[in-house]
């Protein structure tokens, strides 16, 4: 589990929103490699003849949140499902920690502490709070369910999260709310030693309040040094939590960079032409990434220059 | 870069905020109550929010014996009660059997005719082997009948409810053809030739030995509750009310006294006395507390409850779907077999008569009775013991006031009709809580 110390030297203190000009600077260092927790190196995947993916360079920092953004069909869900496992690419690499590796399904992510939180496929409603953060790796002694040390242990990473107000945590996850549900799947990646964690539209379907615990959870995440990949619709979510932000458009890169560089029209501008011209401090132009133009090493390359002018 | 949130109104975030409040009632009363009152209210309102547990079962099987009761004073008489116990053995581990896979959400339509091939392997090897041996290889044959069609449905993803009632088809007939070929018995029924197989239903403990039994269960179940309460207390966790724990373990004593007394009392002739506990009675509470401790103080157990709420949950979280559900399906058949030899020491034998059918009915009808959800993930073992009691009770009670086969069946129907109303109303009430 990361320690409060190990996230010190990596990040400074309270950099959990917009990003400080400290936290800019980390994230220019990120885009050169050497932060990077994982690295996307021309990935591309295919279905048949549609390419849902074509030459995704992306680099995924320790202890930023990252936020993924598109249109639907943009590609966002096949490149969450290509972090996490599920799917494999059919192009390019995936490097961990330096590393290449290939993933062959979710449980090969799991052990490399890539943890996958979907809103409503991760929990179980009729088991408890523990009982659902240990499920896959119950605690045993005396060939039985060692019940106290989990719950034990689920407490103190619950607090530490300092997100859930719930009363017990042995009430049934089936009587929180959406919110709670969130907070739930997401300490039970953090006790799991996730040092990536990937959420699935986090916070659709919540409410404002439950938004904004999502969101405080999220920036708590990243203090942790663990690195967090958001998809999201909702772009003021995006501009509030992310300290970097990729936008997708046609399974291409349409651009990358530290959330500054972007606001919301520039973000819509990007998913819905994949081009703009307002993206600021962009003194090599707009990012492209033709559509018509499909698979060529040009716009590849202006897609990649793009990201790394920024 | 807009910053306009597009607010709900505030009250819909209060309601938000109190609907997260109300929910935290619905945590056990155990682990939030801090004194009896307090454990009385949390579990009112439980009750109220559709969590009632037990608590429609154990009325209505109140309202069934107070009916009875007033209808033939034979009802209550330690007599019927105690055959009431011996006849409901059955249908209680039928109902066990069948709570594993309604846990996962599954249904298994087979395990009367399979409980009765179990019973026929057994009567069987009792005319060549020990009774042991002839018991061991009765539950063998069930426990593999359940693992093949429970490898049929999870490897092949085919649904329960056909492949079990293809089993409920194949194992009448195979019944037929095993009794045929036994070579014993005649007219398609085999009588049960060892004594101590007959005696599992109709003998008895002594009087002190039933005393010494009952008691040693209450007093290992009441140490062991105390003890796990002294564990969480040591460990710093919340911890029940100690009036709430005394209250359980002093409500098993009452039941285990009173269960002594009512088999104690001589319910035979003056000349030829009957007294005691059956031996089956241990058989149930046996298998109660190994099932009971299986299904909650293991991994497998924890997987069944994790399958039956969210299985595509359990698949992520690294469980073996498949060997889990698997698993289920063979102890299920397993339990049958139990079921089986003991529903034939009853008899005496075991015949191509047997009515499978309406046996898995009862059998189901008892667990979801008992409040076991028929939709998976939330029941116990427990819950199959008292709605098998509820069974046997309409049974034994409709039999006494002299009424037939026609509306014994539908009054049980009507019964589970309620049982399943009940849970349903319950569900709709958890969601909307």
């Amino acid at each position: 589990m990361t320690t409060p110390s190990a996230s010190d030297g990596a990040r400074p203190a309270g950099a959990g929103r917009a990003p400080s000009p400290a936290a800019l600077g980390n994230a220019a260092a990120a885009d050169e490699g050497q932060q990077s927790l994982l690295r996307l190196h021309q990935v591309g995947k295919n279905f048949g003849p549609v390419q849902a993916l074509a030459g995704i360079d992306l680099d995924i920092p320790a202890g930023l949140v990252t936020a993924i953004v598109g249109d639907n069909g943009a590609g966002k869900t096949t490149l969450i499902k290509t972090i996490s496992g599920i799917w494999q690419p059919d192009h390019g690499e995936i490097v961990w920690m330096g590393r290449p590796i290939h993933l062959h399904s979710p449980r090969d992510a799991a052990k490399l502490g890539i943890a996958t939180v979907y809103q409503d496929l991760a929990l179980c409603d009729n088991l408890d709070i523990v009982q659902n953060m240990f499920l896959g790796r119950e605690a045993i002694r005396h060939w039985q369910l060692d019940e106290n040390s989990m719950e034990l242990s689920a407490k103190q990473t619950l607090s530490d999260l300092a997100v859930m107000s719930v009363r017990s945590i042995r009430q049934p996850v089936g009587s929180l709310s959406g919110g709670q549900r969130q907070a739930v799947a997401v300490a039970k990646a953090v006790m799991q030693e996730a040092k990536l964690v990937v959420m699935d539209e986090p916070t659709a379907a919540l409410g404002v309040t439950q938004t904004r615990v999502v969101l405080d959870l999220i920036g708590r995440l990243a203090r942790r040094n663990i690195a967090v990949v958001v998809i999201s619709h909702n772009l003021n979510d995006v501009m509030a939590v992310a300290d970097r932000v990729a936008v997708l458009h046609l399974g291409r890169l349409a651009a990358v960079g530290p959330t500054s560089r972007f606001d919301t029209q520039v973000i819509v501008d990007l998913m819905t032409t994949g081009a703009s011209t307002r993206l600021r401090g962009d003194a090599a132009g707009s990012p492209s990434a033709d559509p018509g133009n499909g698979g060529s090493q040009q716009s590849q390359d202006n897609a990649l220059n793009a990201g790394e002018a920024l | 870069m807009s910053t306009d949130v597009h607010e709900p109104p505030p009250d819909a975030v209060a309601q938000a905020d109190a609907a997260a409040a109300e929910s935290a009632g619905l945590a056990a009363p155990e682990i939030i109550a801090n004194s009896l009152g307090e454990y009385a209210r949390i579990w009112a309102k439980r009750v109220r929010n559709g969590e009632s547990g037990a608590l429609p079962v154990i009325l209505g099987l109140v309202a069934i014996v107070v009916y009875f009761q007033v209808r033939s004073s034979l009802f209550l008489s330690t007599g019927n009660l105690v055959n009431l116990l011996v006849q409901g053995a059955p249908f209680i581990l039928l109902g066990m059997a069948e709570v594993f896979v309604l846990l996962l959400g599954e249904i298994d339509l087979s395990i009367g005719y399979g409980g009765a091939i179990g019973a026929t392997v057994t009567a069987w090897l009792a005319f060549s082997t020990p009774w042991w041996i002839a018991i061991l290889g009765g539950l063998a044959a069930t426990t593999v009948l359940g693992a093949i069609l429970g490898t049929l449905i999870t490897r092949l993803g085919l649904p329960s409810f056909v492949v079990t009632l293809a089993g409920f088809l194949g194992f009448e007939g195979l019944l037929i053809e095993l009794v045929a070929r036994s070579g014993h018995g005649t007219g398609g029924t085999i009588p049960i030739s060892n004594s101590i197989i007959v005696d599992l239903t109709s003998g008895n403990l002594t009087p002190v030995a039933s005393w010494i039994v009952i008691m040693a269960v209450v007093v290992v179940a009441g140490v062991f509750m105390i003890l796990r309460d002294r564990r969480r207390r040591l460990s710093g966790l919340v911890t029940p009310p100690v009036s709430v724990t005394a209250l359980k373990i002093a409500t098993m004593a009452v039941a285990g006294v009173v269960v002594v007394l009512v088999s104690n009392t001589n319910r035979g002739l003056a000349t030829t006395p009957l007294r005691g506990l059956p031996w089956v009675v241990l058989v149930v509470l046996g298998m109660l507390m190994l099932w009971t401790a299986l299904l909650g103080r293991t991994r497998f157990g924890r997987y069944i409850y994790a399958i039956g709420g969210n299985a595509e949950a359990a698949r992520r979280a690294g469980v073996n779907v498949i060997m889990i559900r698997t698993l289920a399906f063979t102890l299920c058949g397993m339990t049958a077999g139990v079921a089986g030899i003991v529903y034939a020491s009853r008899l005496g034998s075991i015949s191509t008569d047997v009515d499978g059918g309406q046996l898995v009915l009862f059998a189901v009808a008892g667990a979801v009775i008992g409040g076991t959800h028929l939709f998976g993930g939330r029941g116990k073992m427990l819950n199959a013991v008292l709605g098998g009691l509820v069974v046997a009770a309409i049974y034994n009670g409709l039999y006494l006031l002299g009424l037939q086969a026609a509306p014994t069946d539908m009054v049980t129907a009507l019964v589970l009709l309620a049982a399943v109303t009940v849970d349903a109303l319950a569900r709709r009430g958890r969601r909307s809580a």
